[in-house]
């Protein structure tokens, strides 16, 4: 019973920052500097994903050549880079990254 | 329209044309959405299924589990939540932290509602509902494309629905599966989401500007990281935001950013 609680807490708390924004800005203008700046959120939030988890390991910089991620999501910006498909990026990103696991296995 | 539409894949899949930018009916929208994010329900499987997996084997029900995704809909929030949830976080601190992991949605919001002006009230609640980083972006880059269509609410509704029925077919598989997979996490699959997230960001880096805000986002994010309830998250992303502003300045361009 107490999960379904806490579903319901998280359910209106994640709508809460998904609709009113939407129905308030869509009645309001917003100004030319914000409408500016506002296309660099893409950019930003998913810089600010990515990065811990690929750079960080138990919160300190992890530059080593067995850190699997680094190595893999260096090879997926070289793909998408170059070829712009999601897809091909998604899938050989995927690749190296177990196959690297599995050649520094312990 | 089922025909057409794994038609439509198979044909992007393959030929990897570009897709036509104006759909002409509200139909055609609703499937060029849905097709446009196929890639990113690709990315998804391995983490919707590590999700359902990982939230059966930390004491969730496979109902509670089911429920998450069909009402909560924000894989890293809900990720956080089984893991808080194993850590006997209580309840509103993982209420809490979902808030706070998924303010990045009021920007999202921000940046489509100017889009949506026109729209019958009504249709905000389901395009609000279902958003995610990954309409977001699919989305961003159609609504800012110069033509005039009239029906991009249903190209974002479509890709917003592709979204939606995948995620709630992985988890179940991964709740299925959760009985059987060991340690899901040890797999490295949850890594699916970060390839992912770097295809949908690599194209949009255009210009210097975009790529200040590239690299501040990423060093505030690790600077931030400590701070708790996934803060950093926020204020990282304000910065870049900042950083790509003021380096317009220094460096205008025509072509800054998506």
């Amino acid at each position: 019973m107490n999960e379904f609680l806490l579903v319901a807490g998280m359910a209106l708390a994640t709508m809460a920052t998904r609709i009113p924004v939407l129905w308030w800005l869509s009645l309001h203008l917003l100004s030319p500097g914000i409408a500016r700046a506002l296309k660099y959120v893409p950019l930003a939030v998913l810089s600010a994903i990515i990065a811990p988890i690929v750079l960080l390991s138990d919160g300190k910089l992890a530059f080593q050549v067995d850190n699997a991620p680094l190595i893999a999501s260096l090879v997926a910006i070289f793909i998408s880079w170059r070829t712009r498909s999601l897809l091909l990026t998604i899938l050989l990103g995927m690749a190296v990254l177990l196959g690297w696991r599995a050649l520094f296995a312990p | 329209m089922r025909c057409e539409f794994v038609v439509g894949f198979l044909i992007h899949l393959m030929t990897n044309l570009p897709v036509p930018s104006t759909p002409d009916s509200p139909r055609a929208a609703l499937i060029a959405g849905a097709r446009d994010t196929f890639p990113l329900l690709v990315g998804a499987w391995p983490f919707g299924v590590i999700f359902g997996a990982l939230a059966v084997t930390s004491g969730f029900s496979p109902w509670g589990a089911a429920a998450m995704s069909a009402f909560v809909f924000a894989g890293s929030a809900q990720f956080i939540a089984v893991g808080l949830s194993a850590a006997s976080t209580p309840a509103a601190v993982i209420i809490l932290t979902t808030f706070i992991v998924n303010l990045r949605h009021m920007l999202y919001s921000a940046t489509l509602a100017p889009h949506l002006n026109r729209l019958p009230r009504g249709w905000l609640l389901p395009l609000g509902f279902w958003l995610t980083d990954e309409s977001f972006v699919v989305a961003a880059k159609h609504f800012t494309e110069a033509d005039q269509s009239p029906h991009k609410h249903w190209y974002l509704l479509g890709s917003e629905f592709a979204m939606y029925a995948n995620w709630q077919l992985v988890t179940w598989i991964g709740i299925l599966a959760g009985q059987a997979i060991q340690d899901p996490r040890s797999w490295g699959l949850d890594f699916a989401m970060v390839v992912t997230f770097i295809g949908m960001l690599v194209p949009l880096v255009k210009g210097r500007p975009a790529l200040a805000a590239v690299l501040i986002a990423g060093g505030a994010a690790l600077l931030t990281y400590g701070l708790p309830n996934q803060l950093g998250l926020l204020l990282a992303a304000l910065f870049g935001i900042a950083a790509g502003v003021l380096a317009e300045r220094i460096w205008p361009t025509t072509e800054s950013a998506a």
